[in-house]
Parts: structure tokens; C-alpha cells; sequence
């Protein structure tokens, strides 16, 4: 009872932590998204200014593909813990 | 730190340090997964078959990168919006060298179908392992030969792309040759977390 009970505390704090880094992403891009609609209307577009954003955009692209990666690789090792706690 | 003006790619230049490390990474880490498929095949040992696996999978991850960036950076270089020929990407997609680095990365695709379709633990490390080879060696014609010999809007027709002189000097690479060594050990990072994670896997599921 007593340990049933502190598991779903853990659970509900491991949603907790999970809700927040979604957020955290959420307004990252959208951080992003405002971002790159403003340096459209400062730079015209992506040539100008020697086209330093596409360098830009070449970072954020490698930035979030990394980042998703490393995130799903979260998700199977949280997956992989549940089994083990079940397990004992 | 100032860089070398060249009159397409003007300061897009520094690009170098990302879109072409991805590229770097991806050989070095293909080359250990093939390494350790041979290793797996001398020794018959499931612990280089997983290595190879997880080497292999990252040089993946590393190869969509470098394309979807080199996508970007193509855009806005050799796409010309004056120019009805060369207006989008799309018309600029036939390029031997695009070509090549698809076929080689679909070829690797193809490792990871064949890999996860069979069952048996042993059968499975093996034809992998021998298929692994297979693709390694036909990412020297699709990457390295093919390109060379054709022409291309892709530098490097004349030599290396990106080492030449005449594209790159002693500034560059000062930052070039160390971010190669960065990122390849990002790689090797996360390589390192998913053999970790595979063992665990293998432990909870045996016991």
C-alpha cells in the first residue's frame, strides 16, 4: 500500500517534470517561430545581410534535430526504467 | 573572426563549421561501425554486433542532418530566383552529388530494415554485420567516385570539397579540424548512451 502510494507520487511528479520540458520547448519555439518573422522583416529575406541567417538557419536546424533525438532516446530509457521497477 | 569572402556563398561560408563536420562525423562513425563489424564476425561477439548497430545509427542521424542542411544552404546559394532554371531547390535536386548522398544514406536505411526484421539473435548479428560491409563499400562509388567525375555544382569536383585552397584557408581551419573532432565525439557520446541503454535492455530482459 505504502509503496504503491509513493510510486504514484513519482509518478505524477515524472508528468510534472515531462509537462514542464514540453512547455519549456513549446515556448522555445515559439521563441523561434517570432524570431524568425522579425529577422524576415529586419533582414528582407535570407540573402541579405551576406546571408548570415542561412547560417542561422543551418544551426537551428541541427540544434532541434539533435535535440529530438536525444529526446526520444529519453523517452525509451524512462520506458526501459518502468519495466525494471516492474520487474522487482 | 573574419573569413574569406567568396562571391556565392559570401559569409554562408562559415556553414563549414556544420553542414560539412555532419558529413566528416558521419564517415568516421560509419568507419568504426564497419570495424566493428568485422570485429563481430572475427570473434562472434553480440557485443560488437551492438556496437556496430548503434555506430551505424548515429552516422544515420548525422547524414539527415547534413543533408537537410545542405538543402538549406543550397537554397540560398545556388538557387537563383532570377534564373527560371535554378529558381527552388526542387530544380537544383538533380545534382550528382545530392544524388550519391541520398543513395548512400537509403543504403544504410535498408541496414536498419534488414536488421530489425529477423528474430534470431545470431542470424540477425550476421547478415547485418556482412550487409554492413556491403554498404560501407558502396559509399565509395555513390560518395566519393561518382561525384567527382561528374559535374556539379557541389565544390570538390577538382579535389576535396571544402580542404581546397581555394575555397577555405589557414583561418577556417583553424575552427574546422577541431569542431570535426566535436562533433564526431558528440557522436560517440550518444553511442555511448545507447550501447548503455541496449545492455540494461538485454539484462532486464534475460534475468
Amino acid at each position: 500500500m505504502d509503496c504503491k502510494f509513493k510510486s504514484e507520487d513519482e509518478e505524477s511528479k515524472r508528468k510534472n517534470i515531462l509537462q514542464m520540458i514540453t512547455r519549456f520547448f513549446l515556448s522555445i519555439l515559439f521563441i523561434a517561430c517570432s524570431y524568425a518573422s522579425f529577422a524576415q522583416s529586419l533582414g528582407d529575406n535570407m540573402r541579405g545581410n551576406g546571408k548570415i541567417y542561412v547560417v542561422v538557419a543551418v544551426l537551428v536546424t541541427i540544434f532541434i534535430g539533435i535535440i529530438f533525438y536525444l529526446i526520444r532516446l529519453d523517452r525509451k530509457i524512462t520506458k526501459l526504467e518502468k519495466e525494471t521497477k516492474i520487474n522487482h | 573572426m573574419n573569413v574569406p569572402q567568396r562571391e556565392v556563398i559570401q559569409e554562408s561560408i562559415r556553414n563549414l563549421y556544420f553542414h560539412v563536420c555532419m558529413w566528416f562525423s558521419m564517415m568516421i562513425l560509419f568507419t568504426v561501425s564497419v570495424v566493428n563489424a568485422v570485429k563481430y564476425l572475427r570473434n562472434n561477439d553480440l557485443k560488437y554486433d551492438n556496437l556496430s548497430r548503434q555506430y551505424a545509427v548515429v552516422g544515420i542521424v548525422f547524414g539527415i542532418l547534413g543533408y537537410s542542411t545542405g538543402m538549406i544552404w543550397a537554397s540560398f546559394t545556388w538557387a537563383d530566383p532570377n534564373n527560371p532554371a535554378t529558381a527552388s531547390f526542387a530544380s537544383i535536386a538533380k545534382d550528382p552529388k545530392l544524388i550519391g548522398a541520398a543513395i548512400a544514406l537509403l543504403i544504410y536505411f535498408a541496414y536498419l530494415v534488414l536488421r530489425d526484421s529477423i528474430e534470431d539473435l545470431d542470424k540477425k548479428a550476421r547478415i547485418s554485420s556482412v550487409y554492413n560491409i556491403f554498404a560501407f563499400a558502396l559509399l565509395f562509388p555513390s560518395i566519393w567516385i561518382i561525384p567527382r567525375i561528374l559535374e556539379s555544382l557541389h565544390p570538390g569536383g577538382q579535389g576535396n570539397p571544402a580542404l581546397n585552397p581555394q575555397d577555405i584557408d589557414a583561418r577556417m581551419r583553424m575552427v574546422f579540424y577541431p569542431a570535426v573532432i566535436g562533433w564526431t565525439l558528440l557522436g560517440v557520446w550518444i553511442v555511448s548512451l545507447k550501447v548503455r541503454m541496449k545492455n540494461l535492455k538485454e539484462k532486464t530482459f534475460y534475468r
